[in-house]
């Protein structure tokens, strides 16, 4: 056992969120009622200070902590990813929280905690480091999802991801423990060189990766385990719905990644139909069952799952420009769907639900900004250029036709089209129906702010990608 | 072993669970065969420590049971990791003191926590 000064410099991200939820965990209960709005910027501030120590360790790469966790540029990008989903998340989630009558200080500490097992999860370089790490973020959801606990809906979609998610970590660890007996080590380096020597073909290996794949599967929603997303993103407070959709399919793809690159890249080709398999049936699945929900979360969660078999495209391509397209994609799904959610936040009032689609009749009458705001995020979210979308799935597709897979690539080109149907639906009902009531949607200032750095981001990101593509394209290479 | 996969550590795991399986089986079996069966509507019934029953056990409890519960698990929790490291205390030094600190330290603030929310009121 050795600790050195430099194992706490590497870390320090991840202490200084673990810290500062433990503070708001202290001082929320000393704090009178109508004040527990400053947890959001404590929040807030944690996140910043965070998104600093990572930004100054950007492009160091070292193993700590007895070759339990790494530090490297590839886990660095994920990490600032996370990071400005949850500063987009806590926005979005103070004044909800206070309409929804749920402003209770601990949801920020749960916020931070989730990030922490996320941000652990990315780091992770040993099976056990990765398992810690997904067991708090799932953990913490549960809780999440279920916040809104006066409401039938959010208790049964926390009870469901709960039953689903224990169950789905159960089949990850069997996985786990299935390589742990078979090389004796829970390191990713060590597996990799254990598998150099061994029998791929032996079943127990093949067990091992198909567990593994379930395990990860649930967690990204890819088919057949999806069938909690729906549900769970319809019942669960609209910003963890953006959260959830967001951070936790970032840090799972992120883990998913490097663990069949780094531990099991020798054996790539005997995963590499299965993983084919799956994300051909995630795309067809996601964007034909989206055509037909008339609830804009449901539909968002479709679509999510679609979005989930297009990345899973880069991974199982596995090569470079395959890591790099993935790494690529998510950052870009990222601002896409946390700004739809957060569209979604505005329609919220009174006794309006707001998540029918219906819901969104003559918003471009209602609140003229949100609408166009709303159009960039669906034009994004199908693809259609000069938005983000494009330029995301355009890299996948290149990965797909690079390593002969051209079939694939043109079953995702179909399926976009299919998926521009719903996506451009949401586009007319805000234009070409009129609007149910004269009002005028007032946003929050901090709504706003969200909206508006996800829209630029989103055009930003399809007009002029060059410097961030040349940012994925070095943290890629370090990947092993 | 590359390619070798029967587990031959686990040959006595496997020999142990068959006797323990074998011993509970053969009990029962043996049992059955050889009381004396007299069956009457009173043994039949279902009872609690002697008494009948006079209601569906399955009745809503107070909360509160869950919080003591929850609250006991976690400090079990700590005691179950503070006796491995009490006994391996002299290997792990400096770092093992200063991991067991943080450990508790995060457990303390859960406990301030439920405290000050009045977990532990009982009125």
């Amino acid at each position: 056992m050795t600790f050195s000064v430099t194992d706490i410099g590497a870390v320090l991200p991840e202490i200084l969120i673990a810290v500062y939820a433990c503070a708001i965990l202290l001082i929320e209960p000393f704090l009178p009622k109508d004040r527990r709005e400053i947890l959001a910027y404590f929040g807030l501030a944690a996140l910043g200070l965070a998104f600093i120590a990572t930004w100054q360790l950007l492009w160091a790469d070292l193993t700590v902590l007895n070759g339990m966790f790494v530090l490297d540029p590839f886990g660095n990008f994920f990490k600032l990813l996370l990071y400005v989903a949850a500063i987009m998340t806590i926005l979005l989630s103070m004044g909800y929280l206070r309409r929804e009558r749920i402003d209770l200080g601990e949801y920020y500490a749960f916020i931070l905690l989730a990030i922490c097992g996320m941000m652990i999860m990315v780091s992770g370089s040993d099976l056990v480091t990765v398992f810690l790490g997904l067991e708090l973020m799932s953990i913490t959801f549960y809780i999440l999802v279920g916040f809104k606990r006066f409401e039938e809906k959010s208790l049964e979609a926390s009870a469901k991801y709960f039953i689903l998610g224990s169950f789905s970590s159960g089949i990850l660890l069997f996985g786990i423990s299935l390589l742990y007996g078979l090389s004796g080590t829970t390191n990713l380096e060590a597996v990799a060189l254990h598998l150099r020597g061994a029998d791929p073909g032996n079943p127990a290996w093949v067990l091992a990766v198909i567990l593994l794949v379930a395990g990860f599967g649930f967690k990204i929603a890819a088919v057949p385990f999806h069938m909690w997303a729906p549900d769970v993103y319809e019942g669960a407070p609209t910003p963890v719905t953006a959260f959830l959709s967001v951070g936790s399919k970032a840090a799972s793809f992120a883990v998913f990644l490097r663990v069949f690159m780094e531990a099991l890249g020798g054996i790539h080709a005997d995963w590499r139909f299965l993983l084919i398999l799956l994300s051909v049936i995630t795309i067809v699945m996601g964007s034909v069952v989206a055509l037909v929900q008339t609830n804009i979360k449901r539909m968002l969660a479709y679509s999510g799952i679609a979005h989930s078999g297009y990345a899973l495209i880069g991974l199982l391509v596995g090569d470079r420009l395959g890591i790099f397209s993935l790494m690529l994609y998510m950052p870009i799904y990222a601002v896409m769907t946390l700004g739809a959610f957060g569209v979604v936040t505005l329609l919220r009032r009174g006794g309006v639900e707001g998540d029918a689609i219906d819901d969104f009749a003559g918003l471009a009458k209602k609140n003229r900004l949100a609408a166009l705001a709303m159009l960039i995020f669906m034009f994004s979210l199908a693809g259609i250029p000069p938005t983000a979308g494009f330029i995301a799935k355009f890299y996948i597709f290149m990965a797909a036709v690079n390593v002969h897979l051209t079939w694939l690539a043109v079953l995702g080109v179909i399926f976009t089209a299919v998926s521009a149907y719903f996506y451009l639906k949401v586009v007319m009902v805000m234009y070409m129906k009129e609007p149910d009531e004269e009002v005028h949607l007032a946003a929050p200032p901090a709504v706003v702010m969200v909206l508006a750095v996800a829209a630029v981001a989103v055009l930003l990101l399809g007009i002029y990608p060059g410097p961030f593509l040349d940012y994925a394209q070095n943290a890629a290479l370090k990947i092993r | 072993m590359p390619g070798n996969f029967i587990p031959v550590n686990y040959l006595p795991i496997v020999i142990f669970i068959a006797i323990a399986l074998a011993f509970g089986g053969v009990t029962l079996l043996l049992g059955t065969l050889l009381r004396p069966r007299r069956i009457y509507k009173a043994k039949l019934t279902p009872y609690e420590s002697g008494n009948i029953p006079f209601s569906d056990a399955r009745a809503p409890f107070p909360l509160r049971y869950y919080i003591i519960a929850m609250i006991f698990v976690i400090f079990d929790i700590e005691t179950v990791f503070l006796y491995p490291w009490a006994v391996v205390y002299d290997k792990i030094g400096l770092y093992g003191l200063v991991e067991m600190t943080l450990f508790i330290s995060v457990l303390l603030v859960g406990y301030i926590y439920a405290w000050k929310k009045g977990a532990l009121e009982w009125d």
